[in-house]
């Protein structure tokens, strides 16, 4: 009641103080604004979260000197990374060395925003939420390409390029599993999907085992298209170099590295709300108290984000030739009939 | 001294001697001061020798040495035989200490291809049909052939 | 050297790489000089001397009871087993014969070595293929290790508890109490290392049927140690030339015949629970006795040529003593295990991915200072 009315005061207040076209471009303002601060501080908090889960699972502790618990942990590396000298290479393409960290950026605050985080806080609520959030993310990929070319380093160009064969093969795999939910719904829109979910029940409980198929699908190549690990060979440190990001230092490094944490928030997101209800309270326990809704879908993104980091620092790393081998060959065909199982399981009428 | 090893039964070093000795008479044999039968053979002969101890099953190579007798320098292989761990020694030199070549036996026991680099570069001996001899753990440009007797260095050596 | 290899034939598609001499993988400071086509590798060359420190020079200048000291630095994983070597050359050179206890001590502290090498391999080889978390984990169980000698020896790596003659002081009054303390912990957590990596199936993938090595071209090679054991060529030095009290114990020679990297970890995980084994026969009755045979406070060996092989955990280490009678040896030479195990890389790796690179120089554990010296 608190938090999300404040929304409505200051739209109503901007309204009536300026013209009316100044107020929507000032309200567009201010929303941008508030999105590249969470992105900044999601970003930063993620990182932290990493690094004391992979403390855990290696029995140790993580950062906790700086501020209680380490909070202020990645505030004081960002600083550092600020004041670092910016040694680029001499021959790099300037122009595009310089612009290839912002289209991963954009890319990820795009896809932020058309994410419902509650029933009242989104900031694009399109009715092709679905299809939207799929062509933004493939324009990352560009931004890999552009950093390993524009290095003017063999090297780098060889971790782009594996980097980006991986993320196009898997972005494959991402589309059809979500399309699998979709047919459930009938609707791409999110917030359509959320309400479809309040009236029947969460989305992976209605379609149960093609559903939980696409779910699995979905984490798997997920994870392949963040980088992560096990299929982060472009960014392994055994391998040759750092991948596409060598030649980058400071604030520019940041950004890459900020962007992969980001993207993982995004996958989670998706798979929250597409699979989990998004916002909503299992069996519908707080359900007309709109501050909770923020908080059951924090609560679930933890949890995901929490599977993705186990993954990382149990498995092993794929090779190339394995990862690609795995995505054409075995979780393409699988997903394709997973489709039809559910096409199936619709028509019968089968579904929860 | 050669109680302490367990030597197989299956050939004694008289048989082996008199084995050798078939095929080459012009080997010196010894077992004093060592606890292995010592053959030592000129560097014309030596390859041939080898092909004939490899055919009689001495199929490891687990040692090569080289060490600077004082005025020939030489070249020691250590041998043993997988099959019924037969071991022995074969020496070779070369009186030669401006440019000294020998045979290499790359050819015949491939664990050799490192150890004649490394003989070439601390004592300088040349292998002929080394596929790529040069220097191993010292730099291209150095000059002299350190574990060499005569080998003077004040920088780097401390002499007590 | 760059330069040689630019000119020599080259096709228009293959670039080179350097791999080191500071890279995460090489362990130690080794730079190999790859020739790529893509992904496939064409040519390996291992471009050595980082870390020479000319020992078998200084051996010739020093006396034999300093050149034990020297043996440390070898290969810093075995240490023990290293000095043991030379020890062991110095005391059949003059025909001493040391006091049981003294060889039941040295055959315990070097199975224990033994473990805690192949516990550090085991985690650099998780960490090489990419699950990282070994590296803690296999460190922890070491730090057990690590905390037994300490109270023993004095020293943690670098142990110099061997003399030409015996030890150099007794064992601690708790080290037979620890030593069966960590017995006990590390039959609880070796099953953990196998579930956690070998029965992984992202783990299989990467090394099974990756880095063939046949067993004839180990034996032509001289490979010695786990690698030739993966390959089913059986060159345990502790059953065909035993020493110390090896004799005395009941163990097996752990023999895989396929061949590649996954039989080489499989030999190193099997050989772990073999030296517990051997730990176990000898803790409970260590016999009584000197700790010590004494010899000159300067030793001078006869003439003649003496040779001494050890099973260290890399593999056969040999050392080669030629005395001229004097109280310095005329030329002393350390056959490395690391040395023959490097030059089977070649055959091992070329046609292969450099991802499978990796993982094979993970599963030949070499230590760099084995091979510099």
């Amino acid at each position: 009641m608190i938090t999300l009315s404040i929304i409505k005061t200051i739209h109503n207040w901007l309204f009536s103080v300026l013209p009316e076209r100044i107020a929507s471009i000032t309200e567009m303002v201010l929303i941008a604004v508030f999105y590249l601060a969470l992105f900044a501080v999601i970003g930063l908090y993620l990182v932290l979260l990493e690094r004391r889960v992979a403390a855990w699972f290696q029995l140790r502790r993580g950062p906790n000197r700086v501020g209680p618990w380490g909070i202020f942990q990645t505030i004081a590396d960002a600083l550092k990374l600020v004041t670092k000298e910016l040694v680029g290479t001499k021959r790099a393409d300037k122009f595009l060395y310089n612009l290839a960290p912002y289209f991963v950026i954009v890319t990820a605050l795009v896809s932020m925003s058309v994410l419902p985080f509650s029933e009242q806080v989104q900031a694009f609520d399109i009715n092709i939420g679905v299809f939207f959030l799929l062509a933004v993310s493939s324009i990352g990929v560009i931004g890999i390409l552009l950093g390993g070319w524009s290095s003017n380093n063999k090297y780098s160009l060889i971790g782009a390029m594996r980097s980006g064969i991986q993320t196009i093969s898997y972005e494959l795999s991402v589309g059809l599993s979500l399309l699998t939910m979709v047919l459930l719904t009938g609707t791409l829109q999110l917030s359509e999907i959320i309400a479809n979910q309040q009236a029947n029940g969460w989305l992976i409980i209605q379609g149960h085992i093609p559903a939980f198929i696409a779910f699995s699908i979905f984490m798997i190549a997920g994870t392949a298209e963040t980088n992560r690990a096990p299929f982060d060979l472009v960014e392994a440190e055994s391998e040759l170099g750092a991948g596409f990001h060598t030649e980058y230092s400071g604030m520019k490094f940041a950004y890459f590295f900020l962007a992969e944490f980001i993207n993982m928030f995004i996958i989670s997101s998706i798979a929250v709300t597409v699979f989990f209800g998004g916002w909503l309270s299992p069996f519908g326990i707080t359900e007309g108290i709109i501050w909770m809704q923020p908080i059951w879908f924090c609560i679930k993104l933890v949890a995901i984000i929490f599977l993705m980091m186990w993954f990382r620092w149990t498995f092993p790393r794929l090779r190339v030739d394995q990862l690609l081998k795995l995505e054409w060959k075995y979780l393409l065909p699988l997903n394709l009939m997973n489709i039809v199982l559910m096409a199936i399981l619709i028509w019968l009428g089968f579904t929860i | 001294m050669k109680e302490n090893y367990k030597t197989s039964n299956l050939m004694t070093n008289e048989e082996l001697q008199n084995k050798i000795t078939t095929f080459n008479a012009n080997l010196e044999f010894t077992e004093e001061a060592s606890q292995f039968l010592n053959i030592t053979v000129p560097k014309e002969d030596l390859i041939n020798l080898c092909n004939q101890l490899k055919k009689e099953g001495f199929d490891y190579l687990f040692c090569m040495t080289g060490i600077d007798y004082g005025e020939e320098l030489g070249v020691i292989y250590h041998l043993e035989s997988t099959t019924d761990r037969k071991q022995l020694v074969v020496k070779t030199q070369t009186m030669d200490r401006e440019s000294p070549i020998l045979d290499s036996v790359v050819s015949i026991w491939k664990t050799a291809e490192l150890n004649e680099m490394e003989i070439f570069d601390f004592f300088g001996i040349k292998f002929n049909n080394h596929p790529n001899l040069k220097r191993l753990f010292l730099t291209p440009d150095w000059r002299g052939f350190p574990l060499r007797k005569d080998y003077i260095d004040e920088d780097n050596m401390v002499i007590k | 050297m760059t330069e040689q290899i630019v000119n020599n034939s080259f096709k228009s598609q293959e670039y080179f790489v350097n791999m080191g001499p500071q890279h995460p993988a090489t362990h130690g400071v080794l730079r190999l000089i790859l020739t790529i086509d893509g992904e496939i590798i064409k040519n390996i060359e291992p471009d050595l001397g980082y870390i020479h420190r000319s020992i078998e020079k200084m051996c010739e200048r020093d006396s034999y009871q300093q050149i034990v000291h020297l043996t440390d630095r070898m290969d810093y994983l075995s240490s023990h087993i290293n000095n043991e070597a030379v020890c062991l050359t110095v005391e059949n050179a003059l025909g001493l014969e040391v006091p049981d206890r003294v060889k039941v001590i040295r055959t315990i502290i070097s199975e224990l070595t033994r473990i805690a090498s192949h516990c550090l391999w085991w985690g650099v080889m998780g960490m090489d293929v990419g699950a990282l978390t070994t590296y803690f984990l296999a460190f922890r169980d070491r730090e057990m290790i690590n905390d037994i000698f300490e109270e023993t020896c004095g020293a943690r790596l670098t142990m110099n508890y061997n003399i030409p003659g015996g030890l150099m002081f007794d064992i601690h009054p708790n080290f037979v109490q620890r030593t069966k303390e960590f017995l006990t912990h590390f039959r609880k957590k070796l099953p953990e290392y196998d579930r956690l990596l070998t029965n992984n199936v992202i783990f299989q993938k990467r090394t099974k049927g990756v880095g063939f090595l046949s067993k004839q071209d180990a034996i032509s090679y001289g490979v010695s140690g786990p690698v030739a054991r993966g390959s089913g060529y059986s060159s345990d030095v502790r059953k065909i030339h035993p020493y110390s009290a090896y004799n005395s114990v009941d163990f097996n020679e752990i023999l895989f015949t396929e061949g590649d990297t996954l039989s080489r970890y499989k030999v190193r995980i099997a050989e772990m629970w073999e030296s517990m084994k051997i730990i176990d026969q000898l803790i409970d009755n260590i016999p009584e006795g000197d700790i010590k045979v004494t010899t000159k406070a300067v030793i001078k060996l006869p003439k003649g040529e003496f040779y001494q092989k050890v099973e260290t955990a890399r593999g056969e280490l040999g050392v080669y003593i030629n005395s001229t009678g004097t109280k310095n040896p005329y030329r002393v030479k350390f056959r490395s295990p690391s040395l023959s195990n490097l030059n089977a890389l070649k055959q091992m790796a070329v046609g292969g991915k450099i991802g499978d690179l990796v993982a094979t120089m993970a599963s030949l554990d070499i230590v760099v200072p084995d091979i510099d010296r």
